[in-house]
């Protein structure tokens, strides 16, 4: 376990310093100039000099980056700035802020719309699933199977707009969705947000029944379930204890790749609903052309991804004794 | 070599009553038993209509345009006073839906939406369809490659698939969009519309070759230690054989699979991208902008909303279905 965790935490170090420096080279193509930000309108080119010196930018683009990658573990000093502590992922001018505090002022904004949702859509499409897996062939089997197709096809920019038309704006059955911290007020940072997480629950659900739905039947088929039956075990702990358990490696494997990648920002989503969470942060760093906004919102969504990834397959070791990390 | 059919087709189990005269044992090459079985999937039928229908309204735009009488450019709205108001809102109820205008008038501008719709299939289509086959063209490749060649050319292959999979890919379109522009077009210049479609193609096609590319891997590594190629390899079939008449014939199922699933899922990223602003760009038709224009105006004008949202979920389900049943004929082993 060690051992895998190790070299898996490895890799997942070398892939995030390859992406953030393709990210980082990539966009110095973009002619944006942080030093004449940073010094206001009126600049003086000796001033202008002093900024860009400042921020470093007067270095070649390599020592530039590793600059950047160095602050991340041991913080920057920004001359005439100050200093910025140990997770420093630069200074937006756009936002005249440490970029570190911007991500963690609008990530709770993501996590709590990924979290409610996760926990609807993850419950109510494993029930739905198993329901259609033992029904197999059914009317019920039937009624799910073509109604998580629909779900499946849905487009969240598309579903959410009709939402807010029907049930905000035209009816006003629910608020118009924001973001209140939890601390604060927890009914109000539900009602705020129990839009966004219905809808992304329809469509995600879709795919959790499909992939349950024919996990299970399948595992309903092998071998070592139909040695429980034999030896007299009752339908329902076979269920349970048997079939489920080998449906949910493939379950806790999508359902990594859908929080990797919610967390890592939910653009569309968030677009949709006025949300100001990293998703909307990252689009307008890119409208700004804000590249430490942008760097920090790429390694964070990178992260995110890599980091469910390796969750998930050290999750898989626990589910299904027959696997052993490697 | 293709893992040879049973030469009965008929596997339903019922003795055919037919005259003795006929002896009815055909031999049916795989792709005939694999159409056999889809011929008789009434809902693979039905989504293939669809799917048909879609891409005959986005091959003959033209010839629909003219018998319609209007195209997709032209301005009516502003041309013909009466039909938007102050606002730019069209004066009829639900969205100016006239028998003159079948779907109504887009606000503001006071395009034709039905043409819109029409021409639009063909941008998001062509797009979505180019991406497709390069992608389909780079997974076989590397798939093929990693998985017959092995060793270090499979693990760079294999890291190469993992960081392109670990990318935040719609983050890194919109990043990306600008950068095109600033390093191929000087300021003062428009985007040329080529260029933004050549693009996507080239930015979808970048982050979803390794999804395919690991799929065929995994096929191919346990091909390769069947009895059949191991059996070419001793009778000194040269690389190229093997991988052109031993490996491939048997990939052509999980290819096509993954294709059909591909393109509407392509579809819908292309729209996606747009949505965010970085897809195709004024004035050329494109689901992805509409929906981008229907959410700016739909808490005044949701008609404009519901066509291409309609649409394009009718699109992705008979697209979906149709893989379904693509999947069930060419695999009858596979519980769904």
């Amino acid at each position: 376990m060690l051992r895998f965790l190790t070299r898996r935490t490895l890799g997942a170090v070398i892939t995030l310093v390859i992406i953030s420096a393709v990210t980082f080279f990539l966009f110095f193509a973009v002619p944006a100039d942080p030093a004449r930000l940073a010094c206001g309108k009126v600049c003086p080119p000796e001033l202008l000099a002093q900024a860009r010196h400042n921020l470093g930018l007067d270095q070649p683009l390599f020592a530039q980056f590793t600059a950047w990658l160095a602050g991340i573990f041991a913080g920057r000093d920004y001359g005439g700035l100050g200093h910025c502590p140990a997770p420093c992922l630069g200074y937006s001018f756009v936002n005249q802020a440490p970029v570190f505090e911007t991500i963690l002022d609008r990530l709770p904004v993501t996590v709590s719309l990924t979290i409610g949702a996760a926990v609807v859509f993850l419950t109510f499409g494993v029930a739905t699933g198993i329901v259609a897996a033992l029904n197999q062939g059914r009317p019920l089997d039937k009624i799910v199977s073509v109604s998580s197709l629909i779900g499946f096809s849905l487009q969240i920019y598309f579903v959410g707009t009709l939402a807010l038309y029907f049930l905000v704006y035209q009816n006003q059955i629910l608020a118009r969705p924001q973001y209140r911290p939890f601390t604060e007020d927890p009914l109000a940072w539900a009602a705020g947000l129990v839009l966004p997480w219905v809808v992304l629950s329809i469509i995600f659900t879709a795919n959790y029944t499909r992939m349950t739905r024919s996990t299970m039947v399948e595992q309903l088929g092998e071998d070592y379930v139909r040695t429980a039956r034999a030896k007299g075990m009752t339908g329902r702990s076979v269920t349970l204890r048997f079939a489920l358990r080998g449906t949910l490696t493939t379950v806790v494997t999508i359902f990594g790749v859908d929080l990797g990648a919610l967390i890592g920002g939910a653009i569309i989503t968030e677009t949709t609903f006025g949300l100001q969470g990293l998703g909307r942060l990252s689009i307008n760093a890119v409208t700004d052309s804000d590249l430490p906004v942008l760097m920090a919102t790429v390694l964070v969504a990178a992260g995110a991804i890599i980091v469910f990834n390796i969750i998930v397959d050290a999750l898989y070791a626990f589910i299904d004794p027959r696997v052993r990390l490697s | 070599m293709t893992i040879p059919a049973p030469a009965v087709a008929d596997h339903s189990g019922t003795p055919a009553p037919k005259d003795p005269e006929t002896p009815e044992t055909v031999g049916r090459s795989p792709g005939q038993l694999m159409w056999l079985r889809f011929r008789r999937d009434r809902t693979g039928m039905a989504s293939a209509a669809i799917v048909l229908f879609f891409l005959m309204v986005a091959a003959l735009a033209p010839v629909i345009s003219t018998i319609y009488g209007k195209d997709p450019y032209t301005l009516y709205g502003q041309d013909v006073p009466g039909l938007l108001n102050e606002y730019g809102y069209p004066v009829l109820p639900n969205g100016g839906i006239s028998s003159e205008f079948w779907f109504g008038i887009e606000p503001n501008l006071g395009r034709d939406v039905f043409m819109q719709l029409v021409y639009g299939i063909r941008t998001s289509l062509l797009i979505a369809a180019a991406a497709t086959v390069l992608v389909t063209a780079i997974g076989i490749v590397m798939g093929i490659v990693a998985g017959y060649a092995g060793g270090r050319t499979d693990y760079a292959i294999g890291r190469l698939i993992d960081i392109t999979l670990s990318f935040p890919a719609t983050l890194f379109i919109i990043a990306f969009m600008p950068v095109v522009e600033n390093i191929f077009v000087s300021p003062d210049e428009e985007t040329p519309v080529w260029l933004r479609a050549v693009t996507l193609i080239i930015m979808l096609t970048a982050f979803q070759w390794a999804g395919i590319a690991r799929i065929l891997r995994g096929q191919v590594l346990s091909l390769r230690e069947r009895e059949f190629v191991e059996a070419a390899r001793v009778t000194g079939a040269s690389p190229a054989r093997i991988v052109f008449k031993e490996l491939l014939p048997n990939l052509w199922t999980p290819i096509l699979i993954q294709a059909t699933l591909l393109l509407p899922a392509l579809v819908t990223a292309e729209a996606a991208l747009s949505f965010l602003g970085v897809g195709m760009i004024e004035p050329i038709p494109d689901w992805g902008r509409m929906f981008l224009r229907g959410t700016q105006v739909y808490q005044n004008d949701i008609t404009y909303l519901m066509f291409p949202g309609i649409a394009l979920v009718i699109f992705v389900i008979a697209f979906n279905l149709l893989g379904d049943s693509v999947r069930d004929a060419f695999d009858p082993k596979i519980k769904r």
